[in-house]
């Protein structure tokens, strides 16, 4: 699996980004507007100084006079440590102030201000200029006041504004980054879920994945479930090309062994005899294979809609023994039976044959002239029913590995076997809700399997 | 640029750095060729101390303590005077020079611990607060209740003409900067500085151009009443000579208090000097009682807080009666008041 940037890391960064470029771009507004608010603070109090200024114009024999208000002057001090000049001019001739002020000398109507923005003395000012016709002698006079401050007290006032604005930013950034992580963590968690639910099925769980999901994810689930769909039948039809392959040996491989048997009788040469001994024997074998194989598709198959019926673990018990005691005995080896009721809820042809197959594989394991005893236990909550042989033991191979499909154990050496046996138990009794034990036997070098199964 | 800020009209000021008028000059041999130029409206009676301190502290550095009016000090600076430090107690006419472009700026740890009011733009340092007083003599208002306002000043001199005819004084504003500034801001702050006004031209009023003459007239018992005095000057000379004869009186209605200012002017050749000796008036400035020292201390003290009036703010409101129409329409009111045939 290649893995590429997580989704989570890549949409938190994407958030993050997101939200750097409407910080830096908040900011950069508000410092803006902060500028414009301070300038336009600036303006305002020019223009009532300068209005100020000119309300006090008025004639006095033949001459304009006026009276700069001390409020005119001092509300300029209002902004901040700036420098003042004014200049105030009657027509073209210069009355009072700063004569060299650079003023306004376009055309404007009387009482409007007007501002403009020019350099004094070395430094940026703004200036403020408002005119006022004034009746000198019979003819009317335009005066024109203008108030002119430098800017640092509106760039000292931006500039502070620029500074919070700037840590309100950085906050807001922090706070989105946050809540990105946050948003991103919030809107994968249904991912997350369905893959942790698809992660904690069984091996062979290929139920459709039934699960409230987001829109978005909805097309991802069902491909899974028309995967798990195509797989299980596809799992489905090997069972049943096992089956049917397993069915198709197991009918010619009866009519050998009777000819072979037929043969035998027939034959005196000890070495003939012999020769055909082997063949049946390998033909016994051949057929339990293809036996097996068939049970094993039998469980795969009737596990997936399991049958609850109530069962009494004794009586399988019973057949079991009752059927496998013929090949007992071919070997010497002798079967004891020790039951008591035990119901358990479950399908009884697949108990069987797990058991069939657990007490198959102790007589095949066992030496000649032993004994095997199967006991049926219940206690509060389980029901047991253990195969004990007086065998060779497990060898070195842990238990677990020996329920694996096709794996045998250590001292099989000389035995033919399918190594399917135990694995059909174990998938059974897992199907019921039970497991599988193996162990060495209590008090001797035998193996005991334990089939164990919740009581109904 | 800087130059053509002369074309403001002050005429009424003018005074050139050639016909600067020295009322008083010393000069201070430190031990090494460094000369502090120092340009001061302060007489040395009470400045002498501040000099001496801080020659002890930069032993190597001259004083050359030139005393002058404000005007011809202000005249000066802005002819380019050569000067490191000017000190001025005409605050309108410093600040003038800050706002004009005459002043270097400058900035310490000590200036940064000044209040805001107390400085401008890092040009313009404030390290005493004065209040304006009236400076009587006893003996002159015997049997008289003492005035506490100006509406009592003005009854007790218009119901006693005979006894204050020619015994009053006060700064002649056409000739003292520091004059001006007290009668403007007081006209502008109360109706009852016309009204005395009208009241003492009719005494046949004394000008004066500083307040150390009017103090001395006042204990020679000259002057039965100086109006507008320096505080600060009143309280020294009365520590050292009263005998009772001379009482300050601070009026309760209203009273100016002014800062002595400070600022490098533009053409200082010793800029980092005239500095460390703002460092040492700023520090003097903000400490907390007034000490030995002649001159108060910015931190107002207990008598000065309980009028209520804060110091004259330093912002550009003080250029308005600088304007040349201002200064001449208040001038003419002023004469007319205190000028009565």
């Amino acid at each position: 699996m290649t893995r590429t940037r997580s989704i989570g890391r890549r949409l938190t960064l994407l958030l993050a980004g997101v939200a750097a470029l409407l910080s830096i771009l908040s900011w950069g507004m508000v410092s803006g507007l902060a500028r414009q608010a301070a300038e336009r603070t600036q303006d305002n109090v020019l223009a009532a100084s300068a209005t100020a200024i000119a309300e006090t114009l008025r004639s006095e024999q033949g001459e304009v006079r006026l009276e700069l208000p001390y409020s005119a002057f001092s509300m300029l001090g209002a902004i901040g440590e700036d420098r003042v000049f004014y200049h105030v001019a009657a027509g073209e001739e210069f009355l009072t102030g700063y004569a060299n002020l650079p003023v306004l000398d376009r055309p404007r109507a009387p009482g409007t201000v007007l501002f403009d923005t020019g350099t004094f003395d070395g430094e940026e000012i703004r200036i403020a200029s408002v005119t006022r016709p004034v009746l000198v002698g019979a003819e009317p006079l335009t005066v024109s006041v203008s108030v002119a401050q430098t800017r640092s007290g509106v760039g000292a006032i931006s500039r502070e504004l620029s500074r919070l604005a700037a840590l309100l930013s950085v906050a807001f950034f922090i706070v989105a980054v946050t809540l990105s992580a946050i948003a991103a963590r919030t809107s994968l968690r249904p991912l997350n879920e369905i893959a942790d639910a698809v992660a904690r099925r069984g091996p062979s769980d290929l139920r459709p994945v039934k699960r409230e999901a987001p829109e978005e994810l909805a097309p991802l689930l069902s491909s899974l479930n028309r995967l798990m769909e195509r797989l299980a039948q596809s799992i489905r039809r090997s069972e049943d090309f096992i089956a049917e392959a397993a069915h198709r040996v197991r009918t010619p491989l009866a009519t050998v062994r009777t000819q072979a048997e037929i043969a035998l009788r027939s034959v005196e040469a000890s070495d003939e005899r012999q020769r055909l001994r082997h063949i049946i024997r390998a033909v016994d074998e051949s057929s339990r294979s293809a036996g097996q194989l068939l049970d094993h598709a039998t469980v795969a198959y009737r596990v997936e809609d399991l049958a609850r019926d109530s069962v009494d673990l004794a009586d399988i018990s019973a057949r079991c023994v009752a059927a496998l005691e013929p090949t007992a005995a071919m070997k010497e080896i002798r079967l004891i039976l020790r039951t008591e009721p035990a119901k358990v809820a479950g399908d009884a042809v697949l108990l069987d044959n797990a058991l069939r197959n657990v007490l198959d594989n102790a007589i095949k394991y066992s030496p000649e002239d032993t004994l095997i005893t199967l006991a049926v236990t219940a206690d509060a909550a389980e029901a047991r029913v253990s195969v004990c042989d007086e065998g060779p033991g497990l060898g070195d191979c842990p238990a677990e590995h020996l329920k694996e499909r096709f794996r045998r154990g250590t001292h099989t050496e000389g035995i033919v076997g399918s190594g399917l046996g135990l694995t059909i138990a174990s998938d059974v009794l897992r199907a019921h809700g039970g497991r599988l034990d193996l162990g060495p036997a209590e008090g001797g070098t035998g193996t005991c399997a334990a089939l164990v199964l919740p009581l109904l | 640029m800087r130059r053509a800020c002369l074309a403001i009209a002050l005429t009424l000021i003018a005074a050139t750095a050639a016909a600067l008028e020295l009322e008083d000059h010393r000069y201070y041999q430190g031990t090494g060729d460094t000369v502090l130029r120092i340009v001061s409206t302060a007489d040395l009676e009470v400045f002498e101390d501040y000099l001496i301190a801080f020659q002890a502290e930069r032993p190597n550095i001259s004083i050359d303590y030139s005393v002058v009016s404000s005007a011809d000090l202000h005249g000066a600076i802005r002819d380019g005077a050569a000067f490191d430090l000017a000190l001025s107690s005409a605050m309108d006419l410093q600040f003038r020079l800050a706002n004009d472009g005459f002043a270097q700026s400058y900035r310490s740890q000590a200036t940064e611990a000044l209040p805001d009011w107390a400085r401008w733009r890092d040009l313009i340092f404030a390290f005493t607060t004065e209040p304006a007083v009236v400076v009587i003599s006893t003996r002159h208002f015997e049997g008289l209740p003492l005035p506490a306002t100006r509406q009592e000043l003005t009854a007790v001199l218009r119901d006693n003409p005979d006894r204050f005819n020619g015994a009053v004084g006060t700064y002649d504003v056409r000739v003292s900067g520091l004059g001006y500034l007290f009668a403007t801001q007081e006209a502008r702050s109360t109706d009852a500085y016309w009204r005395l006004s009208e009241v003492m031209g009719r005494l046949d009023p004394q000008f004066y151009c500083c307040s150390g003459q009017m103090i001395d007239d006042v204990t020679d018992g000259r002057l039965a009443l100086a109006y507008n005095v320096l505080g600060s000057y009143a309280a020294d000379r009365l520590a050292q000579e009263s005998g009772g004869e001379v009482q300050i009186l601070r009026m309760q209605d209203f009273g100016n208090v002014m800062l002595r200012t400070a600022l490098i002017p533009e053409a200082a050749e010793e800029p980092a000097v005239a500095g460390a000796f703002i460092d040492l008036l700023t520090k003097l400035g903000m400490r907390e009682t007034n000490g030995d020292w002649p001159l108060p201390p910015l931190s107002q003290n207990t008598d000065l807080r309980s009028t209520g009036f804060g110091p004259i703010r330093l912002g550009p409101a003080l250029m308005v009666y600088l304007d040349p129409l201002n200064r001449r329409s208040f001038l003419s009111e002023w004469e007319d008041a205190w000028e009565q045939p």
